[in-house]
């Protein structure tokens, strides 16, 4: 039996996912990035692999993805995480046409045609309006913990607008809407609608088609899914494995080089 | 005597100034604005009319300015920040054809004629890479406070290059230069530079010219002056005596004054004591 593996080492949190040769998920992995990049690769691999009881030398193939791609030391080769999220997300929701994948630093639109190849993408990496960051500062200045944000949100019922585009200025206009008295939940839905609004665009860019697929950690913030939905006037693909969908790209192409047979004599690992 | 009060309600830090007819400065002062403005502008009031000794009843003209300077509610008029700045920009340097003000959360050009008029201006206000926010923010991310900026500035030697495309983003570089062994006044320096581009973008598109004057609370930090002339390759005015952040506030009080003249001069019954009733 061969395994192939993705790691997928995001600027907040790394992903690694080992899968069988007929494509299903073995084991996977989610670990912070911090500011050992190499160790995060080296750990979030190991986790996934002690999911199935599977050792290293059993994995044929690693593909590197994420803005960390080139520390994954074992890695055999790297791909881009636009591919690999495209690939991924093909992989679980066969009709995909659009990606949306919205991580901690930046957050692409990516189309796709039927094939799953990549036809255009835009991405939003100059400014983190409209990427995870703008909902962390958020859940800083309203002291919430990350997770609890989408279903506090959802419970608004006169929500706020912000007005801000910055991340940094909208840290100030959500405290000084908490000074004025909105509830937590009214402003929160106010900075998922503000986010939508950028990202929205983002996908407009490339064209919104039938169907789109919301992959990346922010995908798991049920409010997220909501107000993205609400912009685009469609509703999305999401699933448990939204986060792991640009490892589990990289491991589909893993996957390939095994069965061209494009395998170089040893893994790096082994040369050691 | 008259005595005129401008209030400077700004996104980071309130000021206010009190200016006699003899065109002396009385007193200055500043709070950090937070959230409650009204209350804000009426404390930093009060403390600058401790400072000089006076009592509210010695105020002849109260002039707000600033983004809050509709929540003063004392004010017998408010103006807008580029007219109040360019009004004391002209006292400090009366050839002043080019004001810079770069606040916390706002960074302004304008081009001004020789009676102080703005011609042209420009801001940014949308993004904190522009404004006084990406410095404090850098700043953070060293574990820095804002009061240390200007103590690690100076031990800069040779800047590394920041971005500046993003103050949130600027953290993983700040990170990286750290982890590199980089001497955080290098990092600071190279902040003011990525700033300092964002400014000279926005100078040329008001189509500035010499005198340019430079305003606001970075201007507390010489070594944003410097950058800025080496920029322009042009010599450039900072308001002395610890005045850069009072300039909008000081040009308020002025005009403030002027409104003065020409309410005396139109309605010749009007007293002093008639003009005080409203405040």
């Amino acid at each position: 039996m061969a395994y192939a593996a993705g790691v997928d080492v995001g600027s907040t949190q790394t992903k690694a996912v080992v899968i069988s040769e007929d494509g299903t998920i073995v084991g996977r992995a989610l670990v912070d990035t911090g500011a050992n990049v190499i160790q995060a690769a080296q750990n979030a691999f190991n986790e996934a692999l002690a999911e199935y009881k599977l050792s290293e030398q059993e994995v044929e193939y690693v593909i590197g993805t994420g803005y960390g791609r080139y520390r994954v030391t074992f890695g055999n080769d790297q791909v881009t995480e636009i591919s690999c999220h495209a690939r991924g997300a093909v992989h679980l929701f066969p009709n995909t046409r659009t990606v949306v994948d919205m991580g901690g630093q930046d957050t692409k639109a990516i189309k796709v045609s039927e094939d799953g190849e990549i036809v255009d993408f835009c991405m939003n990496d100059k400014c983190a309006a409209g990427t995870g960051r703008f909902l962390g500062a958020a859940a800083a200045a309203l002291d919430i913990p990350l997770e609890d944000l989408g279903d506090t949100a959802l419970r608004s019922s006169h929500p706020v607008k912000i007005s801000t585009t910055c991340t940094v200025f909208a840290e100030s206009e959500v405290l000084s809407w908490l000074g004025k008295g909105k509830k937590i939940e009214d402003i929160l839905w106010g900075v998922h609608r503000s986010i939508a609004t950028r990202s929205g665009g983002l996908m407009r860019r490339v064209g919104v088609a039938d169907e789109v697929t919301f992959t990346g950690g922010v995908s798991r913030n049920t409010a997220m899914v909501a107000a993205l939905e609400q912009r685009i006037g469609k509703s999305m693909n999401v699933s448990e494995e939204c986060q792991y969908i640009g490892a589990l790209g990289a491991a589909l192409f893993a996957l390939d080089r095994i069965k061209a047979g494009r395998l170089p004599a040893q893994p790096v690992h082994g040369e050691a | 005597m008259t005595i005129t009060a401008g209030i400077d309600v700004g996104s980071t830090y309130t000021k206010a100034v009190l200016f006699d007819d003899t065109g002396a400065i009385l007193a200055r002062a500043m709070r950090p604005t937070g959230f409650r403005l009204s209350e804000v502008s009426k404390e930093v009031y009060g403390a600058c009319l401790e400072a000089a000794g006076l009592t509210e009843a010695d105020i002849n003209y109260v002039v707000a300015t600033g983004f809050g300077r509709h929540r003063v509610d004392f004010k017998d008029i408010a103006v807008t920040d580029l007219t109040a700045a360019a009004r004391g920009a002209n006292y400090f340097f009366p050839g002043t054809r080019t004001v810079l003000d770069i606040g916390g959360q706002t960074m302004k050009a304008s081009r001004i004629d020789e009676t102080a008029k703005v011609v042209a201006f420009r801001l940014n206000d949308k993004c904190a890479a522009g404004t006084g926010a990406f410095l404090e923010k850098t700043a953070r991310y060293m574990g820095y406070s804002v009061q240390e900026i200007g103590p690690v500035m100076q031990t800069a030697r040779q800047a590394v290059p920041i971005s500046g495309v993003c103050a949130v983003f600027a953290e993983s570089e700040v990170i990286n230069h750290l982890s590199l062994g980089t001497p955080p006044g290098d990092i600071m320096q190279g902040a003011i530079e990525s700033l300092t581009t964002r400014t000279v973008q926005l100078l040329r598109r008001i189509k500035a010219q010499p005198e340019y004057t430079l305003v606001g609370g970075i201007l507390r930090f010489q070594t944003m002056a410097r950058t800025v002339e080496r920029s322009l390759d042009h010599a450039v005015n900072v308001p002395p005596d610890g005045n850069c952040q009072f300039v909008a506030a000081l040009g308020a009080a002025i005009l403030g004054h002027r409104r003065l003249k020409r309410l005396s001069t139109n309605a010749p019954t009007s007293t002093p004591a008639d003009l005080q009733a409203r405040v």
